[in-house]
């Protein structure tokens, strides 16, 4: 199929884009990799009349590290994170989570940007910022508002975002001492969107964690982050302890049903991750039923 | 240039002298393709060319009360918006029967819905514009009011009197019905020590050929000649059909099929939308171009599979098998695909289960059912991959409740390999199999002793492996029994004209069609072989029903075995048309000359005589040397079908090794392997793809691929996001390996290759995946076995 008809500018400059935003409104659309746009176009579910591309900004490129806050623009590529030198050493969660998004063609034009301004549920990347308590970054005409990840998922495509607003950037915390972390999830194929997914960040101490954060995603409307995590904190893991967070972990989840899964293999999926995410971090391989 | 004494009555054609023939040579047409030079319908542009656009319906079924074109027709760059009812003006409907399939029926279908739609897709009107994307936004301003109809779409309770009837002139929903009972079924279950019974399930899918279907069609007033453009793998076929549906003569309809990006038995039939678009071109007095975009190919590129099977199978203590009996349900959709209908894959199933087995007590009830959803008809395999895993599965099932090892019945029960000639329960007549061969060499290739011990180690670490195996009988080089003994005019025979160049080199024109198979390297490699002429001489020209001879097309694992023979007759007659006037040239005899190397030798001792080069020049521009009274003929045509044998069956056999998680209910498939007999190998790189091809798609249909309607008949996926096709990163390793039984129906004797992939991978998978679920006592019986299936059946979840 082929989009309708639609105008297109290329923006100048960050001033530039959000004057066009502010003058179209809901009517205008960014245009940053186009990897979830262009097929949504093609397939005429959105039919804009102006894309605002902002793929010229040099001020929303590349990735800084400022102190203890690795800084990411927008339009930092999915490419750009997989061979990151900076984001492998402050922040491997996600150099090993950008590896599940979609196909190196996708990851070479899909941006960081984008993918949280787009706020799948199946995303990975929306859960690490979780997980990792990313700062969004966010500016319109009247400034810049800087929003904490767990505020700025809504829904299903939904965000804190305004029609007018533009994401510039994310700030994340560097690794501290001690920290470890996990990624997996469950798709259909590689490269595929996930049916159940994990990103964990922790701070591990003498085989306990002293800090966890548990960030579940396509296991509801937005990324999960999952306060059955604090009952690991500071604990001695037993059978029985894991089985009660389990249970606590049920009771946070929203699993919608679809042609991949139901709502009940998404929750035993993520219970699923849940073992092999502690059993994993504390080397406690008596905690998966898989080595039993 | 290795010359051997060439002794031409004892060397068979097939050995002669720099022969290609089992040899893998690349294909001639790669250097065109990888250099972006193919021409595929989505690359023509003819002067005045229209695009169509097919609004298509929303509902399953319907009644249209009323369509309203008026503001799209005002929209810029619109040329016409055309009902059904104003189409029919030009061309007629048809019925998709056979009467070799008693008692199938199916009601008249039009290339643009009439009245009522009957699927989700079927087209209701056409936009046809300046490009596709005007056509595109003027379809949007199309209205169109439907009344909504009950729409059937469980083929379980298709039959059931509640039911609405779809076709009320055709009383009811049954298409067709097949029983079958042959031997003492009854007695033998009664006899028998364990009887096993299970239902097996099988998703609805479809081919996702990469270039969609796509047609040019060009009516030229003045010639009164319709040119088509179209991606197909029955060229002669599809001229018969739109002759006959315009009320043209087939010599008014050329059609031309240039590359062609995938097929697998997608595009070997007649669709309504293509109709409809060589009728526009009639109607409009212009070029029309249609090219399927990705939602209108699963909406309405053949469906496939989609069948229920209750099978029953019973044994003696020590593993003999005593019979076996299905009950087979599928829905086709509301229409019997035209022209091939849509009861042969049932049809096949009967054939085929129990078919590789010794015993002669089965039997079979297969019923096809009308429902409002795309129809289904033909695609790759037809109606194996459901007989082999009914087979197979009762095989392993009942092997596993007897406590008989997999390997271990089949050797029990396989036809023996000197059984040959014999005939199959359901009365196909076997020339000659492998079985007992196939699986010998096959447990060789896995290592299976080494592989059951891997398995039993793993096991205590909770790490879950299964092997599953499965023999299948492959349908290849069908004759006229397929179609043409119901009706069709759909050619069983092919035919191959080779002529010398007045340069020596050879242009050949075979009815045979080329989708990626190789058919243009085959062709040229036997033509070559057999002329004696090196293969980059060799030109071959196919898919034009102006320029080649009259035959099937490439369809049904036939390409090889009949046009391969065609071609090799047909190089042998011109060789000895050449070797006539070489001799006349020489002073010679033909019997002691023979061609090698592009050039006539002495036939004892390779020494050169004259090149064709030479040869030549003197036929074409100095005939007036040649002794008196010779006429050359340096173009010879020769046609072939089996005749003795209604179909050259295959045999094979294929193994899966995999990992089920049992806690996720994912399945991660390490290994395949596949051993089959197409008899003759032409190009052994060929043949291995085109397993490896077929037992990809096989894997998909074993754990991804699925159309997945909702109860209002809504196909709910219809896109490459949701309907998943098998990626190689899920793919194992697949290693092939062949046992070679000539057919004597030819002197080629090469049976076909195409599907046998497809046929058995499937049922080697679920086998696997129930060896792997042992542990928990769980048996899985439907495929794509996804990981929610894996789950239920393991009440994880
Ligand atoms: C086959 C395929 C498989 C995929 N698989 C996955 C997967 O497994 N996991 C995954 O996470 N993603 C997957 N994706 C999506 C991919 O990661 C996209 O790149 C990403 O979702 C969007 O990024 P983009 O830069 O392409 O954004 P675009 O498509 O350009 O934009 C997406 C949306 O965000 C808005 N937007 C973009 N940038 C900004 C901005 N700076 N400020 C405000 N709004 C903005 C746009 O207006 C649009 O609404 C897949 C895509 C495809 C085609």
């Amino acid at each position: 199929m082929k989009a309708s008809a639609f105008a297109y500018a290329r923006a100048t400059s960050i001033g530039n884009a959000l004057g066009l935003l502010a003058a179209h409104g809901d009517k205008a659309k960014v245009l940053s990799g186009g990897q979830s746009l262009m097929p949504a176009m093609n397939l005429r579910l959105i039919s804009p009349e102006l894309i605002v591309d902002i793929g010229g900004i040099g001020e929303l490129r590349g990735i800084a590290l400022k102190g203890e806050v690795l800084s990411v623009g927008a339009l930092t590529r999915h490419a750009d994170l997989l061979k990151s030198p900076e984001i492998a050493a402050h922040s491997p969660l996600l150099t090993k989570a950008v590896a599940h998004v979609a196909h190196p063609a996708i990851r070479n034009r899909g941006t960081i940007g984008g993918s949280l301004a787009h706020a799948d549920p199946a995303s990975e990347l929306p859960a690490c910022m979780l997980a990792l308590g990313a700062i969004i970054i966010v500016r319109g005409q009247a400034g810049e508002r800087r929003i904490p990840a767990k505020d700025f998922f809504r829904g299903i495509y939904e965000t804190a975002l305004s029609a007018e607003e533009l994401l510039v950037a994310i700030e994340l915390p560097v690794t501290r001492k001690n920290a470890a972390y996990f990624f997996d999830e469950f798709a259909r194929r590689h490269g595929d969107y996930a049916i159940a997914g994990l990103a964990a960040d922790a701070v591990v101490k003498d085989g306990a964690f002293t800090n966890l954060h548990l960030a579940f995603f396509a296991v509801g409307d937005r990324p999960v982050l999952s306060s059955a995590a604090c009952r690991l904190i500071d604990a001695v893991i037993t059978p029985a302890l894991m089985a009660d967070a389990s249970a606590a972990l049920d009771e946070e989840l929203e699993p919608h049903d679809d042609q991949q899964a139901t709502a009940s293999m998404r929750r035993h999926l993520a219970k699923v991750l849940l073992v092999r995410c502690v059993s994993t971090l504390l080397g406690r391989a008596d905690l998966d039923a898989r080595v039993a | 240039m290795t010359t051997r004494p060439a002794h031409r009555d004892i060397l068979s054609v097939l050995d002669r002298p720099n022969s290609y023939i089992g040899k893998t040579v690349p294909r001639p047409n790669l250097d065109r393709l990888l250099q972006g030079r193919g021409l595929y319908v989505s690359d023509i542009e003819l002067p005045r060319m229209a695009h169509v656009v097919f609004l298509r319906s929303p509902h399953a079924h319907a009644m249209i009360m009323a369509i309203d074109g008026g503001a799209a027709k005002r929209l810029p760059g619109v040329i016409a918006v055309v009902t059904g009812k104003e189409l029919a003006a030009v061309i007629t409907p048809w019925v998709g029967v056979l009467s070799h399939l008693k008692g199938l029926k199916s009601a008249p279908q039009s290339a643009i819905a009439i009245d009522r739609v009957c699927w989700q897709g079927e087209a209701v009107a056409a936009v046809v514009a300046t490009s596709r994307a005007a056509a595109e936004d003027a379809a949007e301003h199309v209205t169109v009011e439907y009344r909504e109809l009950e729409a059937v779409t469980d083929m379980r309770t298709a039959l059931d009197p509640k039911t609405p009837v779809i076709h009320s002139a055709l009383g009811d929903n049954l298409a067709f019905e097949r029983t079958h009972d042959a031997g003492q079924v009854d007695r033998a279950f009664a006899q028998s020590d364990t009887v096993v019974e299970a239902e097996f399930v099988f998703g609805r899918h479809t081919g996702v050929t990469l270039e969609p279907r796509a047609v040019v069609a060009d009516w030229n007033a003045a010639e009164a000649r319709l040119t088509i453009y179209q991606g197909t793998q029955a060229p002669h076929m599809v001229q018969n059909i739109a002759a006959l549906h315009l009320g043209l003569q087939e010599q008014q309809v050329r059609v031309v099929c240039k590359d062609v990006g995938g097929s697998f038995g997608i595009k070997v039939h007649i669709y309504a939308d293509e109709m409809a678009t060589y009728a526009l071109s009639k109607l409009l007095r212009r070029p029309v171009k249609f090219v399927a975009d990705r939602i209108e190919s699963f909406n309405t590129d053949i469906h496939a599979r989609d069948h229920r099977c209750m099978g029953r199978i019973g044994v003696e203590r020590d593993g003999t098998i005593t019979a076996f009996e299905i009950d087979d349900l599928t829905g086709i959709g509301p229409y019997s695909m035209y022209p091939r209908t849509s009861a042969i894959e049932a049809n096949q199933v009967v054939n085929l289960v129990g078919s590789p087995y010794v015993t002669k007590n089965y039997r079979a009830r297969a019923r096809v059912v009308f429902q409002n959803k795309n129809l289904m008809c033909q695609y790759r395999a037809v109606g194996h991959p459901i007989a082999c895993s009914v087979t197979e599965g009762l095989v392993d099932l009942v092997a596993m409740k007897i406590g008989v090892d997999p390997v271990e019945i089949r050797r029990r029960n396989l036809i023996a390999d000197d059984a040959y000639p014999c005939a199959s329960p359901s009365g196909l007549r076997f020339e000659k199999l492998s079985h007992h061969a196939s699986l010998d060499k096959l447990l060789g290739m896995m290592d299976y002793q080494l592989l059951r011990a891997e398995q039993a180690e793993l096991r205590k670490k909770n790490i879950h492996r299964g092997i599953g195996i499965a023999s299948f009988v492959e349908v290849t080089n069908p004759s006229a029994a397929f179609y043409g003994v119901g009706g069709a005019r759909i050619s069983s025979q092919d035919g191959v004209a080779v002529r010398l160049d007045a340069q020596g080199s050879v242009i050949c024109q075979t009815s045979i069609t080329e989708q990626g198979q190789g058919s243009e390297s085959l062709t040229a490699q036997i033509v070559g072989s057999v002329l004696g002429v090196s293969m980059e001489r060799v030109r071959v020209i196919l898919g034009d029903t102006d320029n080649t001879p009259y035959g099937g097309g490439t369809w049904a694992s036939r390409g090889a075995g009949i046009g391969g023979e065609a071609a090799l007759q047909a190089a042998k007659s011109l060789r000895k048309n050449i070797l006539d006037v070489a001799a006349a040239i020489l002073q010679s005899t033909a019997a002691e000359l023979d061609i090698v190397s592009n050039s006539v030798v002495d036939a004892d001792d390779g020494t050169p005589r004259i090149e064709l080069k030479e040869l030549a020049r003197v036929v074409y521009f100095r005939p007036d040397t040649l002794p008196p009274g010779i006429q050359p003929e340096l173009m010879a045509t020769r046609h072939f079908v089996p005749r003795e044998y209604p179909f050259a069956f295959t045999n094979g056999v294929q193994a899966s090794w995999l990992e089920v998680d049992a806690e996720t209910g994912f399945i991660k498939l390490l290994r395949h392997w596949v051993v089959e007999d197409c008899g003759t190998i032409i190009n052994p790189q060929l043949v291995d793809e085109q397993i490896r091809g077929g037992v990809v798609q096989g894997l998909g249909a074993a754990l991804f691929e699925k159309c997945i309607y909702d109860e209002r008949g809504q196909l709910t996926n219809a896109n490459m996001a949701d309907y998943l096709v098998p990626m190689a990163a899920e793919m194992p390793d697949i290693d092939v390996g062949h046992v070679v039984s000539p057919t004597a129906e030819s002197e080629l004797g090469a049976k076909g290759a195409g599907e046998a992939g497809t046929a058995g991978a499937a049922a080697a998978v679920a086998n696997a995946v129930n060896d792997a679920l042992r542990p928990f006592g769980a048996i899985v019986t439907e495929i794509p076995l996804t990981p929610q299936v894996i789950l239920t059946a393991l009440a994880r979840i």
